[in-house]
């Protein structure tokens, strides 16, 4: 439900760029700390898609990993499970730089 | 299966491959392996998926600000003790803090129900039902109309009784000053790794139900560290809503949360 929510955002966010153009590809961007399921967000791409004008565009998903960076020793970590703590010197005193994304990129729409 | 006794197996297939190709759309950012087609234009939007709702809940946040109310989202997963817990508050403070109440429902009005008489003020239910089986969370729009139901100038506090549930509700802020999240000794000490989004989003984490530990296995020390791990700075508290552990530390840090007139630039 989740994901469904999502979708509608993008839809919504879409639709208003297009202007009623037809779309054929919708690109955005999710960080991995924001427990979006791809697969599910397809899924309800598909279910949310098919009823409004975006019924044609395909839905891309670019990830963005979680990395931090240590305030104390100024390594950077990419993060494989959601604890922020830098690697190096296995401190809690981090700042993430990427992770928390969920945009709209681009819309790609068919030249008239 | 449609009503004129015909199905869609073959379209069922169609589906399941086209499942197959959703690898090709699932890429790390940074591959352009999804370039433009001849023909087309990419038109670079950059927009946040939540913008809308943000600024509804700016919007919410003003609201509340200009009328001296102090908003406290409050989250947990289901059968954490949310209802008990905010029952045992308005029991508290409800004489002394005038106190509102949002409760996001998915179809009932139950747990509105068990906070009669309490003590709250006011009680707005909102029912995030709409169509698609309900939404598992409040959104900033729904907020906003539940808060069209409440005497806002005659409140000092409105808390909000997100829906149930460990993962969305944290996703989308609805223009609260602080978050609370209840979490039950019976959920697990590995929770805080599962939900960090939950966990990260909480200024408070109130650890319900301590009452029980002596009958569990629940690794106390693992869980706080887990907390730590995920988020840094949230404040803990031990309660127990049923017996009252704690319900006094919770109280004062609501009350702390005052002088219920956050500026506008944190919110």
């Amino acid at each position: 439900m989740h994901e469904l929510s999502i979708c509608n955002a993008i839809a919504s966010t879409a639709a208003k760029h297009a202007e009623g153009r037809p779309v054929t590809q919708v690109t955005v961007q999710i960080g991995h700390l924001r427990q979006v399921v791809p697969d599910a967000l397809l899924f309800s791409w598909e279910v949310v898609s098919s009823t409004t004008d975006l019924k044609d565009a395909e839905l891309v998903i670019e990830q963005v990993p979680a990395v931090v960076e240590c305030l104390d020793c100024g390594a950077r970590t990419t993060l494989d499970l959601p604890i922020l703590s830098c690697e190096t010197c296995e401190g809690f005193n981090v700042k993430l730089l990427s992770g928390e994304e969920l945009f709209v990129v681009s819309i790609d729409l068919v030249d008239a | 299966m449609h009503a004129d006794g015909t199905s869609h197996v073959h379209e069922h297939d169609l589906d399941h491959d086209h499942h197959n190709d959703h690898k090709d759309n699932i890429t790390d950012v940074g591959d352009h392996s999804g370039y433009t087609q001849t023909g087309q234009t990419r038109i670079t939007i950059l927009e946040n998926l939540l913008s809308e709702n943000d600024r509804v809940a700016d919007d919410n946040g003003r609201r509340l600000a200009v009328s001296g109310v102090c908003a406290v989202n409050l989250m947990s997963s289901p059968g954490a003790g949310k209802t008990t817990l905010l029952r045992k508050t308005l029991e508290k403070l409800g004489a002394s803090v005038r106190i509102g109440v949002l409760e996001g429902d998915i179809a009932t009005s139950l747990d509105a129900d068990k906070l009669e008489g309490a003590g709250a003020t006011a009680i707005s239910v909102v029912n995030t039902s709409a169509g698609f089986g309900g939404e598992c969370h409040l959104d900033a729009v729904m907020v906003q109309s539940g808060m069209e139901r409440l005497p806002l100038p005659e409140l000092d506090l409105l808390i909000i009784e997100n829906v149930g549930n460990l993962v969305c509700p944290a996703e989308f802020r609805v223009g609260e000053y602080a978050r609370a999240m209840v979490f039950a000794v019976t959920e697990g000490e590995e929770k805080p790794l599962k939900y960090p989004v939950m966990f990260r989003a909480a200024d408070v984490v109130v650890v319900n139900k301590v009452d029980l530990l002596p009958h569990l296995d629940f690794d106390l020390d693992a869980f706080l560290s887990n907390v730590t791990a995920v988020n840094p700075k949230a404040r803990v508290i031990m309660a127990s809503a049923r017996t009252g552990e704690g319900v006094d530390e919770w109280c004062a840090w609501l009350a702390a949360q005052g002088p219920l007139t956050p500026t506008l630039s944190e919110v």
